[in-house]
């Protein structure tokens, strides 16, 4: 019976492995920027292209930077969730309009109602490129100091914002510097 | 009809500005050329994983590709251009990323794998070789006989 035995552990031993394999998603890369300063950029309000809006205007309070684009479908289905968090939880939520052209995401706005504090217009998507933007639309939650704390990858779920997003920006301003 | 042509004259309308945008960027010194696609290939496309930048169609990659195409055109060296995509996108973006506490599994593990089967084949191996080789015991070679007289005796019959 022993001699059946390791082969039947070692057995188990990949199943379980393969098993938590199977649980991750290939799409959800850790982004090599959390606990790290958020990446310089200087870019043309959305809603207003003579004014600029820059990294260091998110600093002084916790806040969310949400990348996201009138082509993107599935910034439709969170944003029920983002002007929630806007509206019920009071949250500054900053935009980052990544390669959309502006006539098409101010109509974006018009019709689907705007959650932002204010909006960049990254039109050619470089400092998309810069924040390691791969798939719109993606959250960073950013932290009084401008560090970014974490990177939701995709549309926002109830469940990603209970558990890992109000969480960490309640804690985020806990950290605030005197 | 009339509709169908106006929905396929639509669609190919939608179509040109994507064409222009996959233009393949080109190195006029072979060198160069040589540099810029071996780069490419050694580097994930994070939209389509299964692609390197080289093979993706996917809008991103043709941004990286420009800003790689940019980079060595500013004289940027290959370590250069390497470092900026893992700053920004991780060790992921590599399909040799370096070996670290993070990854040393991902290097060494199949040669551990290697190293674990070998050995139990090994002592398999050795195991049943053991078995074979032991002589007969007094008792046994007393049965072996019978045996063999048993079946000659019922070829004759």
């Amino acid at each position: 019976m022993s001699r059946y035995l390791l082969p039947l552990l070692a057995f188990g031993a990949l199943i379980a492995l393969l098993s938590i394999g199977l649980g991750m998603d290939p799409r959800r890369v850790p982004s090599p920027f959390i606990g790290k300063p958020a990446p310089a950029f200087d870019l043309p309000q959305l809603q207003a292209p003579d004014r600029r809006l820059t990294q260091e205007d998110l600093r002084g309070r916790p806040v969310l930077l949400n990348v996201w684009a009138s082509w993107c479908v599935a910034c439709r289905h969170e944003h029920a969730l983002l002007t929630q968090l806007a509206t019920e939880r009071q949250i500054p939520i900053y935009g980052l309009n990544y390669k959309d052209p502006r006539a098409d995401a101010l109509r974006w706005l018009e019709v689907w109602g705007n959650p932002y504090v204010v909006i960049a217009a990254d039109e050619d998507g470089r400092t998309g490129i810069n924040y390691g933007v791969y798939g719109v639309p993606e959250t960073f939650v950013m932290d009084a100091n401008g560090i970014i704390r974490y990177k939701h990858i995709g549309a926002l779920t109830e469940q990603a914002i209970t558990d890992r997003i109000l969480p960490l920006l309640a804690d985020a301003v806990g950290d605030r510097m005197p | 009809m009339l509709l169908r042509s106006l929905v396929i004259a639509l669609c190919l309308s939608f179509s040109l500005p994507v064409r222009a945008a996959d233009t393949p960027l080109k190195f006029d010194d072979p060198a160069m050329e040589q540099r810029y696609h071996a780069l490419l290939s050694e580097l994930r496309c994070l939209v389509c994983q299964n692609q390197s930048l080289e093979d993706s169609h996917a809008e991103l990659a043709q941004d990286l590709r420009a800003e790689v195409h940019g980079m060595m055109s500013r004289g940027s060296s290959d370590t250069e251009i390497l470092a900026f995509m893992v700053q920004r996108y991780g060790d992921f973006v590599l399909y040799r990323p370096p070996v670290r506490t993070g990854t040393w599994l991902l290097w060494l593990g199949p040669f551990l794998v290697l190293l674990i089967g070998t050995g139990v084949a090994f002592r398999f191996s050795r195991s049943r070789n053991r078995g074979a080789a032991k002589p007969l015991s007094e008792e046994e070679q007393a049965k072996l006989r019978q045996l063999l007289q048993a079946t000659g005796d019922r070829d004759r019959e």
